[in-house]
């Protein structure tokens, strides 16, 4: 059976990097994977997804409502927009960090983010997620020295938890170790570590 | 042979190298600017590439190439086609030496694009064979097959794959570098009855043309790309293409009574003689296609030629939704529908109010500052700003809400001059980017300057193509082939069309900017302002802006003003989001009580 992964967040936020890097370490592995990015328009701050298949079985780069195994999200809300896509009892891995849209600042909603944890968490309460884990991404930028190793940081956890199938921790580090500078790799290294699993 | 992760218009660029091209040119648009720069990329030097100034111009430089016995490809997006259409309805006629695959990229959705256009529908109105992949594996093999098709019947093939297929990615199997074609031009040779299309050699060429289809729709049902798969038990089937057929296979998997499939891989000309076949084996088709109903009509078509009783569903019946992608959601509940079994649904009835995440101009993103200049000197004035297409469609969206028309590249300093016609003393403004103006608005310039026009041009000169991925283009001083070439330069472009008044201002400097908007929109005539500031994107940000909460009065003037997404309200607070901001200062120069400084 193919692992099923959404990843979402904000144009910008990097979940192009984290999918292809995934990828990349599931190939290694010899196993085939099938993705599909958000490009164009919509990268200009708007909602942007990858999805992503690990294993021989998935036909169409694409996934279906209910066919996800694990929703990786750098932004909350766009964390929840995504969920429909989350099968009963798949897992989550959030960051708390809201980015206000223009428009929110505009016509000053409330959005803060954390009605959208509370709603995750209680969705954990109830079973419909299986495993819920929410990074204080701020925090890890801040510790990290770099906002650039978000992504690194939802990853290390989503390959320590076990939600990439076949694919571990030592694969995605190999992945990264090939994809970023040398002088990077100690900081990427510490965010895959990051998360206490 | 290898294994490689390749995004499906890189798969197509390298089938193309390995279908031995030698010449590519094209104009961006997404979804299909990754192939060109893919082949600039990976190749040596070998293959000749460029990004032509529009399409037009890429289709012509690739037909006289073709002439010359070259492999040639022109890449495009399904609304470039309509501008390239000039030379390629000819072209058919003309026919071509070297083979010539005119890559369109479709968008259903539409996602980034103007219209929900189908490249297949253009095929068959000007004669094209057209190749419609469904997947990157697929588009790897097939446009290799284009090529020689192509060759082997004189003529340009359209290759179309649409944004799920140009933008998945995938494990693909290529060739090795020793296995590729080698296609060795002999140049042109001189054949006027062959090469000067004149009304009789139409007429001939006309009848040739449509008899060649005719034979290409047998050899396409024995195509192995056209396939049909029989239904397991059951007289219903689906016809389906590209991504669609992928969704549809993965549907029909799960069930345990599978309908037939019919899957269409050249939808001009239409695989006549199978398509009877598949209709032959079922009572009833369900066509699941993106944007025409090409598929459906064409087996309506082939019912009523061959008197058969299927009844065909889709689109035209209302069965299915008449625009937009299809998903893996859709084409599985069209499919369970059609099958007359349960649809799952999902509750998400409970969720949360979630923000709504338009996209918008960039955070220090200098298109912002010029609309707002402009939008501040012309306060109380009756005027009209008309738009284009690029980056600064984005202008649109509120606050700066100072896009009134878009309609396609180069469209607004044309209109301009027509709402100006109709109600003289409105002042008309036309914005258009340095990539767009060079595409197709500089005769738009030429117009207006002889007819006498009352208008301003604004050209948003960010020294880049950004909205497509930062694509060189006349006015940057580099090709695609890596070489330095000359600057067009846009100022001296406009003065030699006859445009006396061509001002050029930095719109982050706020005041400078408004005060020559105000001075130059009230001279009479064509005049021009070209805003120079490097796109947001291209380089390193300044220090973060910082927001002095002791002056702060709370008046949010900064972000009701420019609407700016680096500007965040946090705990009550109007703040900068240091992830964000690139240090542009236009908000330190918005605020009235000077609480914004630069960082």
């Amino acid at each position: 059976m193919s692992v099923n992964v959404v990843l979402c967040g904000v144009g910008g936020q990097g979940t192009v990097l984290a999918s292809k890097l995934s990828a990349a370490a599931a190939m290694s592995k010899g196993i085939a994977v099938k993705s599909a990015e958000t490009i164009g328009m919509a990268q200009r701050g708007g909602s942007v997804f990858s999805h992503l298949r690990i294993g021989n079985d998935a036909v169409s780069p694409m996934i279906r409502s209910g066919e996800a195994d694990l929703i990786i999200g750098f932004e909350p809300a766009e964390t929840v927009r995504m969920l429909p896509f989350l099968k009963k009892g798949g897992a989550v891995i959030t960051s708390n960090r809201p980015i206000m849209p223009v428009t929110s600042n505009l016509g000053g909603s409330s959005y803060n983010g954390l009605e959208m944890v509370k709603y995750l968490e209680s969705l954990e309460e109830s079973g419909v997620i299986s495993r819920l884990i929410v990074v204080d991404t701020e925090e890890a930028s801040k510790n990290l020295g770099s906002s650039k190793a978000v992504n690194m940081v939802l990853l290390g956890a989503a390959a320590r938890g076990g939600f990439l199938g076949d694919v571990d921790i030592e694969d995605i580090r190999s992945a990264m170790v090939k994809k970023v500078k040398p002088q990077f790799v100690e900081m990427n290294n510490k965010a895959l570590e990051y998360v206490k699993i | 042979m290898l294994d490689k992760f390749l995004m499906g218009n890189e798969a197509i660029a390298l089938g193309a190298m390995a279908a031995g091209v030698n010449l590519v040119s094209g104009y961006p648009g997404t979804p299909s600017t990754e192939v060109l720069e893919t082949i600039a990329k990976v190749n040596d030097g070998s293959v000749y590439v460029e990004w032509s100034v529009n399409e037009k111009a890429a289709l012509e430089v690739a037909a006289g190439a073709s002439y010359s016995g070259a492999r040639t490809m022109v890449t495009m997006k399904q609304v470039g086609l309509n501008v390239a259409s000039d030379p390629l309805m000819s072209l058919e006629y003309v026919g071509v030496k070297g083979g010539m695959v005119v890559m369109v990229a479709d968008d259903p959705g539409p996602i980034s694009s103007q219209t929900e256009q189908d490249t297949r529908t253009f095929a068959q109105f000007s004669k094209l064979p057209c190749f419609d992949p469904t997947s990157a594996q697929e588009a790897y093999d097939m446009i290799q097959e284009a090529f020689d098709y192509s060759e082997k019947y004189g003529t340009p093939v359209f290759f179309r794959p649409t944004t799920r297929v140009c933008h998945a990615y995938a494990s693909v199997t290529i060739k090795d570098e020793f296995d590729y074609h080698v296609n060795i031009p002999d140049g042109f040779v001189k054949d006027s009855s062959r090469w000067v299309i004149f009304p009789r050699l139409s007429n001939i060429n006309h009848a040739k043309i449509e008899k060649r289809n005719m034979e290409l729709s047998d050899i396409f049902s024995s195509y192995e790309r056209n396939s049909i798969n029989m239904g397991d038990g059951i007289r219903k089937g689906i016809a389906t293409h590209g991504i669609s057929y992928v969704h549809t296979v993965e549907s029909i998997n799960e069930l345990d009574k599978k309908p037939g499939v019919f899957k269409v891989a050249t939808p001009f000309p239409f695989p006549e003689r199978l398509a009877k076949e598949f209709l032959e084996s079922v009572d009833e088709v369900l066509c699941i296609e993106e944007l025409d109903p090409v598929i459906e009509r064409a087996l309506l078509m082939v019912c009523g030629k061959y008197g058969l009783k299927t009844t065909i569903k889709g689109k035209l019946d209302c069965t299915v939704k008449l625009s937009g992608e299809n998903t893996r959601d859709s084409v599985d509940s069209d499919i369970k529908k059609f099958l007359g079994l349960e649809i799952n649904c999902v509750d998400s009835s409970n969720t949360p109010e979630l923000p709504v995440r338009p996209p918008v101009l960039c955070a220090g993103c200098p298109h912002r500052a010029s609309f707002y200049a402009v939008k501040k000197a012309m306060k109380g004035q009756e005027s009209l700003f008309a738009g284009d297409i690029g980056c600064y469609t984005l202008g649109n969206a509120m606050p700066l809400d100072m896009v009134d028309t878009c309609l396609c590249m180069g469209a607004g300093v044309n209109i301009t001059q027509g709402v100006g016609r109709i109600k003289p003393d409105t002042k008309c403004f036309a914005f258009v980017g340095d990539s767009t103006f060079f595409a197709s608005a500089i005769t738009g310039v030429v117009n207006a300057v002889y007819n006498k026009a009352d208008m301003t041009l604004v050209v948003l000169d960010n020294s880049t193509t950004a909205m497509t991925g930062h694509q060189p283009h006349p006015g940057t001083g580099k090709t695609m082939m890596n070489e330095v070439t000359a600057k067009v330069k846009i100022d001296a472009v406009l003065k030699g069309c006859g445009v006396d008044v061509v001002e050029k201002v930095n719109p982050l400097e706020l005041d400078k900017a408004v005060e020559t908007v105000k001075r130059v929109a009230n001279m009479p005539g064509v005049k021009a302002i070209i805003f120079e500031s490097p796109c947001a994107v291209l380089f390193k940000p300044e220090k973060p802006c910082t927001v002095n909460h002791d002056k702060c009065i709370d008046c949010r003037k900064c972000i009701k003003e420019i609407g700016c997404p680096g500007l965040v309200v946090m705990d009550g607070k109007v703040t900068v989001d240091t992830s964000l901001c690139n240090g542009c200062g236009l908000c330190s120069q918005v605020c009235p009580v000077d609480a914004i400084s630069r960082g």
